[in-house]
């Protein structure tokens, strides 16, 4: 029972992980850079939901709302400022860039949220707790929430990408930049589209890890970050299924790996395996075999 | 008017100067071709019209419209279509969304009935309809490239080395469906290093030389020509 409780755990943050995994993936499948800010999204998401509860005295849905559309924002204004005129440049000028965003946000977020931790009011998002064989196994609101968002989301965005004119382009960009344009299809306009599902998506996604570890700092985002990459990575970047199963994984195998290894070791855990798993498959787990690379 | 018209144009690709001073025109209703040997400058030129490259100096005129500054994307939308050289299909599309992407300028409705009448032409795409494009063959991709580009329907079809690669009975095809496509009223610009196939299809022609033009005029009048036997037509 305990084991089973840990993985459906392990479950749930393997599926916020999939959550960001993804806005790494798209952007990483359709612009072709790694966006290390990223992570720091997720944490500009969390302190506009904490403000909007905390401060506004909204409830949970209209914080996440406003979380999200202040992260698309952000998301298309990191990329049109600080990546679009990099297009023609070198790839290690765009990732120095990404970095040197990622600091640009969390010292932005010193500034106006200041260094000590808020305490993300998780205790307003009220949810029923799932409790299963007789009260042996309880699953948290929140850890069940996680898992059916990333579903849902993965159900939407695949559906999005394969049947909607916006989904077609991206993949064409993907693809090919310039036989992309000869169809008449915006390059910038699609690009900044990827940058606003991943940054909606990060804003979901910080929403969701600070309702499970309701610590929040300026830092907040760059770890959760870190690890989703590592997912992408892990599940074949580019890949939309990939991250999912990258992100899914990623978060069993570290909280198996704290509660039955070492939980100091939990996250050296994690990237050992990333480590094996790419000396074998260079690719990532879905790398290459699953077409519907974006 | 001339349909398309180019005046001087020069490009770089940063330092290299790949394209010197090249006028050139095409009238309605022409086949035009632009021969040279591998890297003259033909796809340069193709993808300078097509908005991909920008010219550094010198003027492009689509239908007496200069086009200078007009972005790639927004080409297709004025009646050109460029069926790129390597054909550039979307490998990992199925054949029926690689076609959808060539209306992709177009309302939605039309769609489905450019689709249909493309199919008409191309009926072996039609049987390939669902399959992932980077499974056809060769010859089935190049259908597939000179297909995506109908569906904007386009008044200028620029068309780079259709038959590259392909074997001659296949290179036959192409060059037979380039005449249907010009009796249906369709103007041309092709261009090629099988200059023999090139200059028997076009009515004029225009001989590319490390980045400018070195010779010109009626196609038939370029096949008889000795210089031009010599150098492209090996013999
Ligand atoms: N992307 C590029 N970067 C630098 N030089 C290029 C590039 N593409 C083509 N060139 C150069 O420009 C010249 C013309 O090339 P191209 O237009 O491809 O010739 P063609 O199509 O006639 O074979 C060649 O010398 C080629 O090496
Ligand atoms: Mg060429």
């Amino acid at each position: 029972m305990i084991f089973l409780s840990n993985l459906v755990n392990g479950i749930s943050l393997g599926s916020i992980y999939a959550v960001i995994a993804l806005g790494y993936t798209m952007v990483y499948g359709i612009a072709k850079m790694l966006n290390f800010a990223h992570g720091d999204v997720i944490m500009v998401g969390a302190y506009v939901a904490f403000c909007a509860m905390q401060y506004w005295g909204l409830p949970p849905a209209a914080a996440l709302l406003i979380a999200m559309a202040v992260c698309t924002v952000l998301g298309i204004t990191i990329e049109s400022l600080a990546y679009r005129p990099l297009r023609q440049a070198a790839s290690l000028a765009v990732l120095i860039t990404a970095i040197g965003m990622s600091y640009l946000l969390q010292n932005l977020a010193l500034l106006i949220w200041g260094a000590n931790p808020k305490s993300f009011p998780s205790s307003m998002i009220v949810l029923p707790t799932l409790s299963l064989f007789g009260g042996g196994l309880t699953i948290s609101g929140v850890t069940l929430v996680a898992i059916l968002a990333n579903l849902l989301i993965m159900l939407v965005l695949t559906t999005f990408i394969n049947r909607t004119k916006m989904g077609k382009a991206m993949r064409c960009v993907s693809e090919d930049r310039g036989a992309a344009e000869l169809m008449g299809i915006n390059v910038n306009r699609t690009i900044s589209a990827t940058f606003a599902i991943g940054s909606a998506l990060a804003a979901i996604a910080g929403v969701l890890l600070c309702s499970a570890y309701p610590v929040l700092m300026p830092t907040t985002g760059s770890m959760p970050g870190i690890k989703a990459f590592t997912a992408a990575v892990f599940g074949g970047i580019g890949s939309i299924p990939g991250a999912m199963i990258g992100g899914i994984l990623l978060g069993v195998i570290e909280i198996l790996g704290k509660a039955y290894i070492s939980t100091e070791l939990g996250d050296a855990i994690v990237f050992a395996v990333l480590i094996i798993v790419l000396l074998f498959r260079p690719t990532g787990l879905l790398g290459r075999q699953v077409r519907e690379k974006v | 008017m001339s349909m398309l018209e180019i005046n001087d144009i020069h490009v770089f690709y940063g330092a290299i100067h790949a394209i010197k001073g090249v006028s050139f025109r095409v009238e309605e209703h022409e086949i035009v071709t632009l021969i040279g040997a591998n890297g003259a400058g033909k796809s340069t030129i193709l993808n300078t019209v097509a908005g991909l490259l920008k010219p550094r100096s010198g003027q492009i005129l689509f239908e007496g419209k200069n086009i200078n500054s007009v972005p790639a994307n927004r080409m297709v939308g004025l009646g050109m279509a460029l069926c790129p050289e390597g054909r550039r299909i979307f490998q990992q599309m199925t054949v029926r969304e690689n076609l959808e992407m060539g209306g992709y300028s177009r309302p939605a409705g039309e769609i489905d009935g450019s689709v249909a009448d493309v199919f008409q032409r191309f009926p072996r795409l039609k049987e390939r309809e669902k399959q992932i494009a980077g499974t056809l063959s060769g010859g089935e991709q190049q259908m597939l490239a000179m297909a995506r580009a109908l569906m904007s329907k386009p008044r200028l079809m620029m068309l780079d080395e259709p038959s590259m690669g392909l074997a001659p009975i296949l290179v036959e095809q192409i060059f037979d469906i380039i005449r249907e496509l010009h009796a249906a009223g369709t103007t041309i610009l092709l261009v090629e290093q099988n200059a023999q196939m090139a200059l028997s299809v076009a009515d004029r022609a225009y001989v590319l030389e490390t980045g400018t033009i070195s010779m010109s005029g009626e196609a038939k009048a370029l096949l008889e020509d000795d210089n031009v036997r010599k150098a492209y037509l090996g013999s």
